[in-house]
């Protein structure tokens, strides 16, 4: 069974100009494998900063790693050409934040589903691709009529988001990066996006990668979790262990600060020390200069310690558990 | 325009869209100075078209009429000291004026378009090379080089096509830079990474994805470039440079002007063609204004 | 105009502060206001007969989906709607002063001085040439032009301080900041002149979990020291769980429920809210899923009768035929549904 996509050891480190100063560690020393035949839904969860969408970016091949490689089916990605290419490019899809930025306002919306139906050659006929077209979008409870023909600016958000996940579902890529799918849709529409990106897995064997600072729609999508802070992994492992038991002091902050709608679930237990502006001592862990909890010992970057099969944290409270190596990150999280 | 009934019996979220023929009269109606100039430039092209066919073109050259003649019915704009009837000639003229500014203006928005997409979309070395001559060339004073090339021209080499070819030869560099700036900006927007996704090739992206979107931006900065090639043909032409047998519109002022024709008392024959020259370039200048509204990316309302 | 209302402030059970006191002067009062857009495709009815009341140190959160008429409801109370859109009616009390009645130097008074707005997306809006001090020195000058710079200078730094931000701020340019700490930044430019009324329109919907928490307590937090009332905008169910006292629910540019927070969660009243509430995933019910079928209409064509009948699961004939008024109910909570026609009589003021 070869690997559908792997990063092995890889770090993405931006710097300043022709001298290479300032060097702003996006993505630290990451290794992750998804398997071909084992479709998940893994969430990257973090604040701006953390790393999560130049994961992202990394994975679709808009960036080049520093260090480190990309294998899609055990080739590196760079070196992929012709059909290999096209090949990458269907199986690994992506759904992105913003409703309205991925419509080309110049063409209706149609032109979304048409051009990869052509491109990838989905359908031998224009009847057939409206045909699929109208499956997919009828699957995400729109009606085709009412979508079809129309531009961007005609649709309500909710409206072009399903249609953005129609268009992942037309493809059925193997592996489906969610960026924040639902952060800019109202509330009462992300339950149906969520649970279109769930039936994508379930049903159709995808594997999704689903990015967010929203731990709760995390929790409830979800199998399997990854916490990143400034490009380094905090914590790791299965979704309902890291976020109901935190481990690591900067999850257990993040889940402090998720805002319940329950009234007897009250956030705020834990202070918010502010984030300090200004450089920070690359060697320590990312978190040091913001955890109440802070020892001398936290300038070496602590390694992840396994607290259970399934859970990880990269914290010196726990050095008494043995740690993991970073390569084997993938197998804390469950299929 | 209709009303979708679903199967339901309730109103579908349809709403109704007046036609696109509506909405542009709606326009229209908001942005007047672009209807003006428009309405200006059709009726100069109709003025033009009528006359080509109507009139005898030999009649726009020297000795084909009797001289020095004030309007009149035989003659609806005089004649002048050459015996070229002027009617004729305005007509001619503002054909010939008309070919040099889209020829010069094609050619100038053309290369920029081409440039502009090649410098942007490639980056690196490419960017920085076409951009740094741009920048170099930018601030040599067109119109003295333009004075120097047309004067030191055999006058038997200076046509109407070298004419547009002077005034194109330092005029890209702005649309160029320009249109690079948009395509920088238009490049980073998601559906680019979108249609990458879909398997779309870079040719793609810069023809089907990117191009269209900047027309708005591509017929603004053509305008812009007919607008000032017409205005560099017509001070050359008024200085003497332009092709002397060609009853270009500054051509004929150039003529009156060396002739004394204010002090001899034919006043119809340096004011017709500067009317005539007022006229084009205003209307050029009110499409232009209009069209930079029309280009500028309006803030969308979000819902 | 003194009286009790029956909209009692609930008691805070979160560990900063004790609890408010019951009894207040209203300090807003908003009244049958009106808004109608005029757009090239037809008319939009924004806001529609918007009537509401809220204390001092009380905090409203206005709740609704994209086009409800909510951030419109807090342009039309500054009076910053623009054409093509139009106030048709009604009135604002904060305090003793109406504003709609107000010229254009009033109200350019009033802003900031009685009622400040922190729109959404207020940290991009920060002049980014200027220092972040220069900037709030020209809003004190525009209200207070004789005050010294001294007194100005000491305000600015008690602003500062009371967000939680370093007074050497005063100092820098925005793009120096982070998010949350350019969303303090706002907040500190609109509580300088200590208004009566301070309006929050999604302020933290560009920021993360843990900045989020931050800047809404550091709200709370200012509220208590000058003593406003606070109206938090937005429509995310959660925040509002943990921040405001009152929720009032906006669907289609109308008002359809004002409850406590409390009781909006536990026994919501109008279906719309009900339904909103039992779409929100929480952590006892891992995977399930419930949304809101069908889709809000467009304020160009609103259904006739009560704007929700075409999703409403308890629809009834009247629903279709009339449109239901804000009813006060007895226990304060006012609710615009024909469900609750029996029980309580149609109510002018409040």
């Amino acid at each position: 069974m070869t690997n559908l996509l792997e990063l092995r050891n890889v770090s993405k480190v931006y710097t300043r100009g022709l001298t290479h100063s300032n060097p702003t560690i996006a993505l630290r020393e990451t290794s992750l494998t998804l398997k071909d035949d084992e479709p998940t839904i893994l969430t990257v969860a973090g604040e701006s900063g953390s790393g999560k969408t130049t994961l992202a970016m990394l994975l679709l091949g808009f960036i080049d790693p520093t260090m480190g490689e990309i294998l899609y089916k055990g080739r590196n990605i760079r070196s992929l050409t012709g059909s290999e290419r096209m090949a990458y490019r269907r199986e690994v899809q992506a759904v992105f934040q913003d409703p309205f930025a991925v419509f080309n306002p110049f063409y209706t919306v149609d032109h979304l589903l048409t051009v990869p139906i052509r491109r990838f050659k989905l359908a031998k006929s224009k009847a057939e691709a409206r045909d699929r077209m109208e499956e997919a979008l009828t699957a995400v409870g729109l009606r085709p009529e009412d979508v079809l023909g129309r531009f961007p600016h005609q649709l309500s958000g909710g409206q072009r988001q399903r249609i953005n996940v129609a268009r992942a579902l037309l493809l059925r890529p193997r592996l489906l990066i969610a960026d924040e799918p639902v952060s800019m849709v109202d509330a009462s529409l992300r339950a149906n996006i969520l649970e279109t990106l769930r039936n994508l897995q379930r049903d159709y064997g995808v594997s999704i990668i689903y990015i967010t600072h929203d731990l709760t729609t995390a929790y409830h999508i979800a199998k399997s979790i990854v916490v990143l802070y400034r490009g380094g992994v905090m914590e790791a492992g299965d979704v309902d262990s890291v976020i109901k038991s935190p481990q690591h002091p900067y999850t257990q902050l993040l889940v402090d600060s998720i805002p319940w709608p329950n009234l007897d679930q009250r956030w705020g237990e834990h202070a918010i020390i502010a984030r300090e502006s200004g450089l920070h001592d690359p060697g320590a862990c990312p978190f040091m200069p913001r955890c109440p909890k802070a020892m001398d010992i936290c300038r070496n970057r602590p390694p992840l310690f396994q607290i259970t099969p399934h859970q990880a944290a990269a914290c010196y409270l726990h050095d008494k558990l043995p740690s993991v190596d970073a390569e084997r990150l993938s197998e804390l999280l469950p299929a | 325009m209709t009303l979708v009934q679903t199967a339901s019996g309730q109103d579908a979220m349809r709403i109704e869209q007046p036609s696109r023929l509506t909405l542009t009269l709606r326009y229209i109606r908001r942005n007047k100075g672009l209807a003006i100039g428009l309405a200006i430039l059709i009726a100069l092209a109709l003025f033009t078209i009528i006359g080509l066919i109507v009139i005898d073109p030999k009649k726009a050259y020297p000795l084909s009429a009797a001289i020095k003649q004030p309007p009149s019915l035989k003659y609806p704009f005089g004649t002048d000291f050459f015996g070229r009837d002027l009617l004729a000639a305005m007509i001619v003229g503002t054909w010939q004026t008309a070919f040099i500014g889209l020829l010069a203006g094609g050619i100038g928005t053309l290369v920029g378009v081409v440039l502009g997409f090649i410098s942007a979309y490639f980056g690196g070395r490419i960017d920085s090379t076409i951009r740094v001559i741009c920048q170099i060339l930018t601030p040599i004073p067109v119109l003295l080089i333009q004075v120097v090339v047309a004067g030191s021209l055999d006058k038997r080499d200076v046509t109407i096509v070298t004419m547009a070819m002077i005034v194109a030869m330092l005029a890209w560099m702005g649309p160029t830079l320009v249109i690079r700036a948009q395509v920088l900006t238009m490049k980073e927007r998601q559906f680019v990474a979108v249609a990458k996704l879909s398997g779309v090739s870079d040719m793609g992206i810069i023809f089907k994805e990117i191009l269209p979107n900047l027309l708005p931006f591509i017929a603004a900065a053509f305008v812009g470039q007919v607008f000032g090639a017409v205005f560099a043909s017509f001070y050359l032409a008024v200085l003497g440079l332009g092709p002397l047998r060609e009853p270009l519109l500054g051509n004929i002022i150039w003529s009156a002007q060396s002739q004394g024709a204010f002090f001899n008392g034919w006043w119809w024959w340096p004011l017709e063609p500067s009317f005539a020259m007022i006229l084009i370039l205003g209307a050029l200048a009110l499409v232009n204004m209009g069209l930079d509204e029309l280009a500028n990316p309006r803030v969308r309302r979000t819902e | 105009m003194q009286h009790m209302t029956a909209n009692m402030i609930e008691p805070k059970q979160s560990d900063t502060n004790a609890i408010v006191p019951a009894i207040s002067e209203p300090v807003l009062r908003v009244r049958n206001l009106e808004v109608t857009y005029y757009t090239d495709l037809g008319r939009a009815k924004a806001l529609d007969d918007v009537s509401f009341t809220l204390e001092a140190g009380q905090k409203l959160g206005m709740v609704g989906e994209s086009g409800s008429g909510k951030s419109t409801l807090a342009l039309a109370m500054m009076r910053m709607i623009k054409p093509p859109g139009r106030i048709e009616g009604g009135s604002v009390f904060v305090g003793d002063t109406e504003l709609m009645g107000l010229s254009e130097a009033g109200m350019r008074n009033a802003r900031l001085n009685k009622i400040a707005y922190i729109p959404q997306g207020a940290m991009n809006s920060l002049n980014p040439v200027i220092r972040i001090g220069a900037q709030m020195v020209d809003a004190i000058k525009a209200h207070l032009p004789g005050e010294s710079r001294a007194a100005i200078n000491d305000r600015c730094v008690h602003a500062l301080r009371s967000v939680d931000l370093d007074p050497g701020v005063f100092h820098m340019y925005a793009h120096e900041l982070s998010g949350g700490m350019k969303q303090r930044v706002c907040i500190a430019i609109g509580i300088l002149l200590e208004p009566g009324v301070i309006i929050a329109d999604e302020p933290t919907s560009a920021l993360d979990v843990v900045t989020q928490r931050q800047v809404m307590e550091t709200i709370d937090r200012v509220q208590d020291q000058i003593g406003a009332a606070v109206i938090l905008i937005g429509h995310d169910m959660g925040l509002m769980a943990q921040f405001v006292d009152k929720v009032a629910v906006m669907y289609a540019g109308r008002l359809v429920e004002v409850s406590s927070v409390r009781e909006i969660f536990t026994d919501p009243n109008h279906p719309y809210a009900r339904a909103l509430i039992s779409s929100l995933p929480n952590l006892d019910n891992k995977g399930v899923f419930q949304g809101i079928p069908g889709l809000a209409p467009s304020l160009l064509r609103i259904p006739g009768g009560c704007a929700f009948n075409p999703r409403c699961p308890n629809v009834m004939d009247v629903c279709k035929a009339v449109r239901p008024d804000v009813l006060t109910l007895e226990d304060g909570r006012r609710v615009a549904c024909h469900l609750f026609d029996a029980e309580a009589a149609h109510d002018q003021s409040a």
